[in-house]
């Protein structure tokens, strides 16, 4: 009797935990799986509540064939590390149209390192290559996307390097060489 | 594709089975008199006057009189109707088939018995106020030039014409010719513009083929046209020009095998249209030019970037031209762009300061070596990169449209290790459902193709004998 209490116990405790922790992710789940829920007319999702600082992010223009940036509030992060991360993840967080993301839908931010030297290392899911629809052009504005996203937000950053599941990667799709750190290119940019 | 026969003409129906083109063997049975018959353990035997070829289903060989051949692809079912590989015309039927077969593969013809039917290349060159075409026959067949009105007629002594290449361009800015064109079975027409004043004919025996020149002759002193066409390169090509300093090209159609590349919504496959344009833009330069083209991959398989680049490299190509079709987020998006290769500034100075290394030669001795890291290759050749791209924008902004930046510079893994001048055409958009229909087409793909051919005229009159 008493090693059933035990168990009924256990499960209560596990199933608090559970909840708990749906109670911390859901709102990031949904605002990701449902961006048209959003009240607020922006098409980019409203950054969490908190100390915020305005950073450009990076859309596929309409012309399609450059970027064009969009200011917004993002979280604040504590240091350039936290800060570079932040940046990341409110560029390859899921819009609405009109903006078009040059992120694959479904890709995720890993972890970001830094250098003393001032390149930043973005690992990202293997979504950014498994749903990448490929071609030279959106080739380009994704990798763009990503660099100008931290190189033009944050001082620190002079390069970087993306990698896909924690592995360094020659391309994305076949075209970019992404073996080395790239440096900010405002060329792809209107 | 088309049989001719001293009966006449008739047409086979190809099929694509992924990069290769097959033909039903019902419809050979009833062209050829072959009985074809499937036996219950899957192999099929075509018998013709008591000789038979055997193929068996998932094998790219057939055993004809007992003798073993290797064809490029298994036979393929299509419903109740077998399809084998074209080249089962010429390397099975054509053993034991009591008349000559002779196909030609690229203007999908086969010629079947004595019929007379020579493959004609054609070539354009410009001058001031000249122009001269130049028709090679081969094998040889003697021709005819008269002029009636307004255009000249080429009669050939043949039975039929295989014209080999894509239609010419149109005359530039002299008004001389406005179009070159097939009458009938063995006759081709000249179509004279308003600057015209007079031609001349020569004939001569080259190799194995019968040169017909014509030189075409505008007035000196007409007015230019009001709106002339883009202006011509720098140094226009030059009659008679024998010598030169490009040997060999690279031509690589992107991805393949298992990377199809971009896919529009349609189904078509970037790595099918690339290898399509890539094979026209040989047969072009080959029998056209004379020089030699090397193609990347020739089938549907998957080359790593840098087998690609090596290719070029270790058989000293003059010129490397990657082919590839773009996609945009923007369905609207379209056009042709040509990239160049894209270093930042350490890059740079890493290639420049790469120095020099002395090492022994055979029998003796030793040289400097100059040390390039293989990453930066092309570091050394962008301008002329850049000068070869600005010539392929001329040619192709009178052929096919072209994006809103028809050249631009990207870090492109294939390019940069390309020792020698090197660009990627990205051909179009297969995300413009419009386009990707467009480039799936014969015309276009001619186009470019023809485009190349004339950049690659252009940029190796551009360098002379400097390289």
């Amino acid at each position: 009797m008493s090693g059933r209490l035990v168990t009924i116990g256990a499960l209560a405790i596990a199933a608090v935990f559970v909840g708990a922790l749906m109670f911390w992710q859901m709102p990031r789940w949904t605002s990701r799986a449902t961006p048209h829920a959003s009240a607020a007319p922006s098409p980019i999702a409203p950054a969490p509540s908190g100390r915020k600082i305005k950073a450009r992010l990076f859309y596929i223009a309409d012309d399609g064939v450059r970027l064009t940036s969009v200011e917004r509030d993002i979280a604040y992060g504590e240091g350039a590390l936290e800060q570079a991360r932040e940046i990341v993840a409110a560029q390859i967080a899921p819009v609405v149209e009109p903006l078009v993301s040059a992120v694959p839908p479904g890709t995720t931010l890993r972890a970001v390192f830094l250098t003393k030297g001032g390149e930043a290392y973005v690992d990202l899911s293997r979504e950014l290559t498994t749903a990448h629809p490929g071609g030279t052009l959106n080739e380009l504005l994704t990798i763009y996307t990503i660099v100008n996203a931290l190189t033009v937000n944050l001082p620190a950053v002079t390069s970087v390097q993306v990698l896909v599941d924690g592995k360094e990667v020659d391309t994305l799709a076949g075209h970019i060489d992404l073996r080395q750190p790239l440096a900010k290119n405002l060329s792809w940019i209107q | 594709m088309a049989l001719l026969s001293k009966d006449g003409r008739r047409a086979v129906p190809l099929a694509m089975v992924g990069d290769q083109e097959f033909v039903a063997l019902d419809d050979l049975a009833s062209a050829f008199q072959l009985a074809v018959r499937e036996d219950a353990l899957g192999a099929i035997t075509v018998s013709y006057k008591g000789k038979t070829i055997v193929l068996t289903p998932d094998q790219a060989l057939a055993s004809v009189s007992g003798r073993l051949i290797s064809l490029p692809a298994p036979p393929s079912r299509s419903g109740r109707r077998w399809l084998v590989p074209v080249e089962f015309v010429s390397r099975a039927l054509g053993l034991i088939y009591d008349a000559r077969l002779d196909l030609r593969k690229p203007s999908r013809l086969l010629v079947i018995g004595d019929v007379r039917v020579p493959r004609l290349t054609l070539r354009y060159d410009t001058q001031l106020n000249a122009g001269r075409l130049t028709i090679d026959a081969s094998p040889r067949a003697s021709s005819t030039v008269t002029q009636d009105g307004d255009h000249l007629t080429i009669k050939f002594d043949a039975d039929a014409l295989d014209v080999a290449n894509p239609p010419l361009p149109p005359p530039g800015p002299q008004n001389l010719v406005t179009a070159v064109r097939v009458v009938d079975a063995t006759t081709i027409a000249v179509d004279l513009g308003p600057r015209f004043t007079g031609f001349r004919s020569t004939s001569q025996q080259v190799e194995t083929a019968a040169r017909l020149a014509i030189d075409l002759v505008a007035q000196a002193d007409a007015t230019p046209p009001p709106t002339p066409p883009p202006p011509p390169p720098d140094i226009p090509p030059a009659f008679g020009q024998t010598s030169s300093a490009i040997h060999t090209i690279a031509i690589d159609p992107g991805h393949g095998g298992d990377d199809d590349g971009v896919r529009s919504a349609g189904g078509l496959k970037e790595k099918d249209l690339t290898l399509a344009v890539a094979r026209r833009a040989k047969a072009a330069i080959e029998t056209r030019l004379g020089l030699r083209v090397l193609l990347t991959r020739d089938d549907d398989r998957n080359v790593p970037l840098d087998e690609r680049t090596s290719m070029a490299n270790n058989n000293k190509a003059d010129l490397f031209i990657s082919l590839h079709a773009n996609a945009s987020m923007r369905p609207s998006t379209s056009g042709l762009t040509v990239f160049c290769a894209a270093f930042d500034k350490d890059a740079a100075q890493a290639a420049s300061a790469g120095g020099s290394e002395r090492l022994p030669t055979f029998g003796g001795g030793s040289r400097d070596i100059e040390m390039v890291p293989w990453d930066l290759a092309q570091t050394r050749h962008i301008d002329q990169s850049e000068t070869f791209a600005q010539l392929l924008e001329q040619q192709f902004q009178i052929r096919v449209p072209l994006a809103s930046r028809p050249i631009d510079r990207a870090p492109l893994r294939v390019l940069e290790s390309a020792n020698m001048p090197a660009v990627l055409i990205e051909l179009g958009y297969l995300s413009n459902a419009d386009q990707a229909k467009a480039i799936a087409g014969d015309g276009f793909q001619n186009n470019v193709a023809q485009a190349i051919y004339d950049a690659i005229v252009r940029y190796r009159d551009s360098i002379g004998g400097t390289r």
